[in-house]
């Protein structure tokens, strides 16, 4: 087991969406307040419709919202 | 801290105090004797039963403290749930294989019950300890 490498810019997005609050986010979404804190602080990786579901929300495409390195070290 | 988390929390409390009571009353009783001489089922059944009671009455309590808190439960507490019920399980089995092969060495039934009992509360601990850990620090990726 391992931690989660996939990082995100939802946080950035929230604030330049007229200050979202991580409620809003995640009513938006249909998860709990909780789950969009653990997503925004990369403890857990969405699926990959949930992952389209937040780049819905903030009308960009999935990259602009989540990243992963180009280059992995075992 | 979500409804699934708080319900973790419950059972992992009502586990170890039933569990630590169990204990408590069966090992008073003993006094000397050899513990399979101790009348064990009746305090057993009312710790189970004692601690089904006391999860529901808790879970009742915390809606009734806040109404208004969500009880959404997501993909997130449903893949917790899952690994911590995946974890827990494990004891199961090793209980029931233990109980099996208890039975057929012919041991005394107290420590064949017993031996299930501990199984049943070392799953459920290790069930909530896990899902605990993962709501509060990473969930595992494999």
């Amino acid at each position: 087991m391992k931690p989660t490498r996939v990082t995100n810019s939802i946080r950035a997005l929230r604030f330049a969406s007229g200050e979202m609050t991580q409620a809003e986010l995640a009513e938006r979404i249909g998860v709990t307040r909780q789950t969009v804190i653990a997503i925004e602080q990369g403890r857990y990786s969405p699926s990959l419709e949930m992952a389209f579901l937040i780049a819905h929300v903030f009308k960009v495409p999935l990259d602009d919202v989540f990243h992963y390195p180009d280059h992995l070290e075992e | 801290m979500t409804h699934q988390e708080k319900r973790a929390w419950i059972m992992l409390v009502v586990s170890v105090a039933s569990y630590a009571a169990y204990a408590a009353i069966i090992l008073s009783r003993a006094d000397g004797q050899p513990l399979p001489r101790i009348p064990y089922a009746e305090v057993l059944l009312w710790t189970v039963g004692s601690a089904i009671g006391a999860s529901i009455v808790a879970e009742t309590a915390l809606g009734v403290v806040n109404p208004r808190a969500s009880r959404l439960r997501d993909a997130r507490d449903r893949q917790i749930g899952q690994l911590g019920d995946y974890v827990g399980s494990s004891f199961v089995v090793i209980g029931a294989t233990a109980a099996m092969l208890m039975a057929m060495a012919g041991w005394d039934r107290f420590w064949i019950a017993n031996v299930v009992y501990l199984c049943f509360f070392l799953s459920a601990v290790l069930g909530a300890v896990t899902k605990i850990i993962a709501y509060r620090k990473t969930f595992p990726q494999w």
